[in-house]
């Protein structure tokens, strides 16, 4: 695969960093405490400069990962691997990663220059090499001219973004972040995600992100790792993950899908109460299936259109305004209920009956996801 | 001009001051009957004998044995609140790191001397420290002294006692601030390179400092008015201020006297309180920022 590295704009803002970043290879690690399994037998290999996200509910395992990562919580048993390094019994202060918290860790008698110094007298580099590199790391996460003052005065982002240049000011080739954005607010939030992914790709290094958002999951990385119950359901690039979810756990936490039991009929088509319906891809074996309907992908029916679209019809039961969009809430025959969306236009709001109206709504095989269901 | 409109929110303030006025009133009235009227009186009887006199300070500032009493009660407290701090910090280092468990278990060994009167562990030091004590005997049994060595009667054997009896006050404050110190701080120092010893001196260190200032101030303040213990262990020759204020009572019956005293004490503690406040924000360390 051929890649585009070290554009020009790159050196302009900082520092023409490209330290590039550092493999990681989890093998088989398993974290026990008593009887409770936190971390059961995950294997992940993530690429130099890769953005890998964990995503998963709480008490899914992804923080117990990162810790293991970042050296704080010893694993119970398999091994970690950076690059050639075996890191498995090496402790967090030789590891040489960034780590971002959640709640940004900074030390609340330093001031902002002190903070981002920190690792460069960690390191015992020459005292005078330190402010050049403060401004540069300060200036990379637009904080210039802020190294006297004290964190208390700063906002929830500019924590943040001293939190961002304190874990990079050593270059370090692997960063952890976990949840670094959870305590912003939505638009600063979004605003970030942007800047991160800017920041990834001019730093090079390689990142390994936790959260439970799966937007900020999908919008920011390169690959994403969906965990439950200490275990990795699946890990790939996150429009396969929307569109070819492993089974309905994955299906139901990206994306807005809604999941009915259906029967397999025969390859390509499976059974939803009267209706046949039919899908260009493979459905899988087993008793247990779930039809994934994400809800941005059922139309109105309109009459044109493909003859060989799946058609559903159930009642209204509700129609909730969300500022751009109609969320529209259905009723089948057989009593499951599932939802689709609208943008929120004139002609399409006239399309939709009054509640309890009936609707017929139509979904492409193409779109037509069927999966195993998940065990609980 | 038309009239402002009356600020009903006004009303409402008023309202609220005279129920915290209310509710702190029991509070107001035990503090000005226990501590405004006694400390009040105490000044008057140092000034009043028959009409207005200062003899009594005059007789302070003169005699010996004052000077003396003053400065080694300074000296007591000052080396009882450094060896408090020496002893204590790792006392609430160790409760602070260690799991729940071991922490109640080591808190508890530091909290359970409270529940012995301070009489018994006097004695109790007595009965180890003196010249036919438990480790004088010891030390000769193993060969190691020939002569029992002066362990008690005085300032050392005082400074022992105090020590033991003032300690929880050091370590309870100290593991107070220690347990506040969010562990991410620590794990963060870790994940940027520093080591245990880095970590400790750069991020732990400081962040308990308020801990220790509130010890220290405890510590030194309560030694400064020890009376009991200075009074068994010190054997007469460890003349504390306290112990100054007592004899001028009860072998002279001298209450003008050992009210002066008292009077003497309480300024020169406001005095310390007033230098240290000016380097360290005292109201931020006592209180809950």
């Amino acid at each position: 695969m051929v890649r585009i590295v070290a554009q020009p704009s790159a050196t302009q803002r900082g520092r023409p960093l490209d330290k590039g970043g550092e493999s990681v290879d989890i093998r088989s690690a398993s974290k026990h405490y008593d009887a409770v399994r936190a971390l059961d037998n995950v294997s992940l290999n993530v690429a130099p400069r890769e953005f890998v996200s964990l995503l998963g509910p709480s008490g899914s395992g992804k923080t117990t990962l990162l810790g293991i990562l970042g050296g704080f919580i010893p694993p119970s048993s398999g091994s970690i691997h950076f690059g050639d390094r075996d890191v498995t019994l090496l402790p967090p202060h030789k590891r040489d990663i960034g780590v971002v918290f959640q709640n940004y860790a900074l030390f609340p008698h330093m001031s902002v220059g002190e903070n981002v110094a920190f690792p460069l007298r960690a390191r015992q580099l020459p005292k005078a090499d330190w402010p050049d590199k403060v401004r540069a790391a300060l200036a990379m996460v637009g904080l210039a001219g802020y190294e006297s003052r004290g964190i208390s005065q700063l906002s929830g982002g500019q924590r943040q973004r001293v939190a961002l240049a304190r874990a990079m000011i050593f270059e370090p080739r692997l960063i952890l972040m976990d949840e670094p954005l959870s305590a912003l607010d939505k638009q600063l939030r979004e605003a970030m995600q942007i800047e991160l992914r800017e920041l990834h790709k001019r730093i090079g290094a390689t990142i390994i992100y936790v959260t439970h958002d799966q937007r900020e999951a999908l919008t920011m990385s390169d690959r994403v790792a969906i965990l439950k119950d200490g275990k990795l359901v699946q890990i790939d690039k996150p429009q396969r993950l929307h569109d070819h979810p492993a089974d309905s756990f994955v299906a139901s936490f990206i994306g807005e899908a809604s999941l009915l039991p259906v029967r397999r009929a025969d390859a390509c088509s499976v059974v939803l109460g009267p209706a046949i319906l039919r899908s260009t891809r493979p459905v899988p074996d087993g008793d247990e299936l779930m039809l994934a309907v994400h809800s941005e992908k059922l139309l109105i029916d309109d009459g044109a259109g493909d003859a060989a679209r799946n058609r559903l019809t159930g009642k209204v039961t509700d129609v909730v305004y969300q500022g751009e969009s109609l969320r529209v809430f259905l009723q089948l025959a057989d009593g499951t209920s599932l939802s689709l969306r609208q943008p929120s236009h004139y002609e399409a709001a006239r399309r939709i009956p009054p509640l309890g109206g009936e609707l017929t709504v139509t979904l492409h095989p193409e779109d037509t996801i069927v999966v195993p269901k998940a065990r609980p | 001009m038309p009239a402002p409109m009356p600020d009903i929110s006004r009303q409402y303030q008023r309202r609220e001051q005279l129920t915290m006025l209310a509710l702190a009133f029991p509070a107001l009235l035990m503090i000005l009957l226990l501590v405004v009227l006694p400390v009040g009186w105490l000044a008057w009887q140092s000034i009043w004998h028959d009409g207005f006199t200062l003899e009594n300070y005059r007789r302070i500032l003169a005699e010996d044995i004052y000077w003396r009493s003053f400065a080694l009660t300074f000296e007591i407290s000052l080396t009882v609140t450094v060896l408090a701090v020496l002893l204590g910090y790792p006392i609430a280092y160790a409760a602070s790191i260690v799991s729940r468990g071991w922490s109640i278990v080591i808190l508890a060994l530091v909290v359970l001397p409270f529940w012995t009167s301070v009489l018994v562990r006097a004695y109790a030091w007595l009965a180890l420290l003196q010249r036919t004590g438990v480790i004088n005997q010891l030390l000769r049994q193993l060969g190691l002294i020939d002569a029992p060595l002066a362990l008690v009667h005085n300032t050392f054997g005082t400074v022992v006692a105090t020590l033991h009896i003032l300690l929880p006050f050091m370590v309870l404050p100290l593991y107070a601030t220690m347990q506040k110190i969010p562990r991410d701080l620590l794990q963060a120092g870790a994940s940027l390179g520093a080591g245990p010893v880095l970590t400790f001196w750069q991020i732990f260190l400081p962040l308990s400092l308020p801990g220790v200032l509130a010890g220290c101030t405890l510590v030194f303040v309560l030694s400064l008015g020890f009376y009991i213990t200075p009074e068994l262990l010190g054997g007469g020759r460890t003349v504390m201020v306290s112990m100054l204020v007592s004899r001028n009572v009860e072998l002279y019956d001298q209450w003008g006297a050992a009210s002066a005293v008292g009077v003497v004490l309480l300024l020169a503690v406001a005095a310390i309180f007033f230098v240290v406040s000016r380097f360290v924000p005292l109201d931020r360390v006592l209180g809950q920022r």
